[in-house]
């Protein structure tokens, strides 16, 4: 029965009005309904279009580097004494991260809806960078909103932006950070709807965006999946991978959805800890409501305001988290937990030392979860991180944590 | 009959265009927000909207979220909103009273304990600004039993089509968005507003309602030649700013801005 569920859970979510369950939906202001309604009908005409899918490909392969390698740590796996652990190497990718798998596919679907001018949001400047580089590209106009604290924080992926072209607008209201940054870029949209196309970089907002992005985003367990049957001849037990709004997760898991023997985790920032209030882990101590177009897990008070976030990563500080992941969670196909900073930090020393790898320190959380997974495994077991990002955005924070500066 | 309904049959049988101005409740402090209800009254307000103050209001400009900024400062939550209406009510049984916000807040306290307490204290109309038909059918059912109007958006992008959707489901009236853009940030065009309001025309009877862009009392009068109702928030909310240090002027102050839109919109209503 469970069994038969799985196997159903890909026709039936999201529904036609881009529910999953009681979550995901299309909560946003009438200037901007037509406008969703036109993207999700040249989403289902192109996803199915050979020609489409072709150029894609093509991108993926020649211009992002895929696929990215399935790598086995070995001395971590050591370190660890578990389970043996493979990373995903979305670090790997062009511009640094998994990112670039989405911002490629909304900008060919923004070239073929004539659209001239493309605006996103960024936290942590990865997906800034990944649609500046498509823009860029493919000659449109790119304009970023970035909180303004998050400018600060990631001065070398705004650096980024700038040379590649793009606008960068620093965003001062509210918190300064990603959910602010998504407000303005919602504002500019509606001012700017007829010619403007809106890459949304993780798997929320309005229907059809998190179907859409995950669509995107699947690529990543697509050949995560492919290549441990050829490597290992067999599934993982475990997957790992962190939750700011899910999209590298959703990624990851959504292929192996219906292989139930599949355990999942998706880690979210526990900032100073779940218990000082100050975290973004809207999964774990977050409850339902209403933002940014989509019914999901969100950090609030008791009225509904929503209430600051905090991480020592700037791509996990979101007060909400993609409408699938709060399905999921519902029911119970996979497990949300969260860890520190501090613990993120850790985890982004031992990788960097022991591997050779310098992590994001986004993916730094998938890692540290990895830490406390592994050793309650066997060492017949298989544990796959996704790695989704490299670290080199993070020098000037892991620094100034260490103080120094450059 | 609802108080939006006969306000406006009294209205049409005068001959007049409604004003329906905006402020955002608990700014810029809470104790001044029922006074200023009063005095907006008393210069010619026909209709009251009152804004639920939201940490993430997306589609508003700077000067409502500020307004927001400041409401969320001093601890005002949708509880205070309608105990302010409350107090409203004790004084003025008979204009009505629309609040409109976003919907997480409505979320946050549940539709059912909102729509019981909104119709004890007299509210007569909602507007969710982000709550488009497609996701109200619960929120509708529970607001239609409680005889709350459920006021929609139509927007310049809106297809016919989709006019004719949102007009089965709105109730009250219809509130025409005249800009393409957040509030309190573009002129409107009143041509571009005519034509699609003799569109939506064809579809309702309901009154319609025209609000975003309208600056002063020349655009105002310009809209009342073709809408019902003229909607006035961002020039409000602006004075609201400039007082902010100053909260006993405001009453007076918010009530001179708008007596100048009444007074344009009341010459225009004369010489049609």
């Amino acid at each position: 029965m469970a069994e038969q569920l799985d196997k159903d859970y890909y026709d039936t979510y999201p529904d036609d009005k881009g529910h999953f369950g009681p979550y995901g939906g299309r909560f946003v202001g009438e200037t901007l309904m037509e406008a969703i309604y036109a993207l999700e009908e040249a989403y289902n005409h192109y996803k199915n279009d050979p020609e489409f899918q072709a150029e894609m490909d093509k991108d993926l392969a020649d211009f992002v580097g895929r696929p990215s390698p399935i790598y086995l740590a070995e001395n971590w796996t050591q370190k660890l004494g578990g389970a043996q652990i493979y990373l995903k190497r979305e670090d790997l990718n062009h511009t640094g991260a998994h990112k670039i798998n989405n911002t490629i596919g909304q900008a060919l679907l923004a070239k073929r809806m004539g659209k001239k001018r493309i605006i996103a949001e960024t936290g942590a400047g990865q997906h800034g960078v990944a649609t500046a580089t498509v823009a860029a590209r493919l000659g449109m106009e790119c304009v970023i909103y970035m909180g303004a604290e998050d400018v600060q924080r990631q001065a070398q992926n705004v650096y980024r932006m700038k040379l590649l072209g793009a606008t960068v607008v620093p965003v001062e209201s509210g918190s300064r950070t990603l959910k602010d940054a998504l407000n303005e870029a919602l504002r500019d949209w509606v001012t700017n709807v007829d010619e403007t196309f809106y890459i949304i970089g993780t798997v929320a907002g309005p229907h059809p965006y998190p179907a859409m992005v995950r669509d995107f985003q699947t690529i990543i367990g697509r050949e995560a999946r492919s290549q441990i049957l050829k490597a290992t001849g067999r599934l993982p037990d475990a997957l790992i991978a962190c939750i700011g709004g899910g999209s590298n997760a959703i990624g990851l898991f959504h292929p192996f959805i219906a292989d139930t023997e599949v355990a999942m985790y998706g880690v979210e920032g526990a900032g100073h800890g779940i218990e000082t209030g100050k975290h973004s882990a809207p999964l774990s101590a977050g409850s339902p409501g209403v933002l940014h177009g989509n019914r999901t897990y969100l950090m609030q008070d008791k009225n509904g305001q929503i209430i600051e976030t905090h991480s020592i990563s700037a791509g996990l500080d979101y007060p909400g988290v993609g409408p699938e992941h709060a399905w999921l969670k519902d029911i119970g196909r996979a497990q949300y937990v969260s860890v520190t900073d501090d613990e993120a930090l850790q985890a982004f020393h031992d990788l960097t030392r022991t591997e050779g790898i310098i992590p994001a320190l986004e993916s730094s959380h998938a890692l540290a979860y990895a830490t406390k997974l592994a050793p309650t495994m066997s060492p017949d077991q298989i544990l796959m991180i996704n790695l989704s990002g490299r670290g080199d955005k993070d020098m000037h924070t892991v620094a100034e944590m260490a103080g120094l500066s450059f | 009959m609802s108080r939006i309904k006969q306000c406006f049959d009294k209205l049409k049988a005068d001959g007049q265009t409604a004003l329906i101005p905006y402020i955002t409740a608990g700014d810029p402090e809470p104790w001044v927000t029922v006074p200023m209800l009063h005095a907006l009254v008393s210069a010619g307000a026909n209709i009251l909207e009152l804004g639920i103050p939201f940490s993430d209001p997306m589609s508003d400009g700077p000067v409502i979220q500020k307004a927001c900024e400041r409401a969320l400062e001093n601890g005002v939550s949708l509880h205070h909103v309608l105990d302010m209406v409350n107090q409203f009510r004790q004084k003025d049984k008979d204009t009505p009273i629309v609040l409109m916000g976003y919907a997480n807040p409505l979320e946050a306290m549940g539709y059912q304990a909102f729509a019981e307490r909104a119709q004890q204290v007299g509210v007569d109309g909602i507007l969710t600004v982000d709550m488009p038909p497609e996701e109200s059918d619960e929120f509708l059912s529970i607001m239609d039993e409680h005889e709350i109007d459920t006021i929609f958006l139509v927007a310049p992008t809106t297809s016919i089509e989709r006019m004719a959707k949102i007009a089965k489901y709105a109730k009250g009236f219809i509130y025409y968005v005249s800009i393409k853009g957040v509030t309190g940030t573009a002129n409107l065009d009143v041509s571009e507003v005519t034509e699609k309001l003799s569109m939506l025309r064809s579809l309702t009877d309901l009154p319609l309602g025209v609000g975003f862009g309208i600056r002063n009392g020349v655009s105002a009068a310009a809209v009342s030649e073709v809408a019902n109702a003229v909607v006035v928030g961002s020039s409000l909310v602006n004075c609201i700013a400039d007082h902010a240090d100053r909260p006993e002027e405001l009453p007076a102050a918010v009530a001179n801005v708008l007596a100048e839109m009444r007074h344009a919109i009341n010459a225009r209503d004369m010489a049609k």
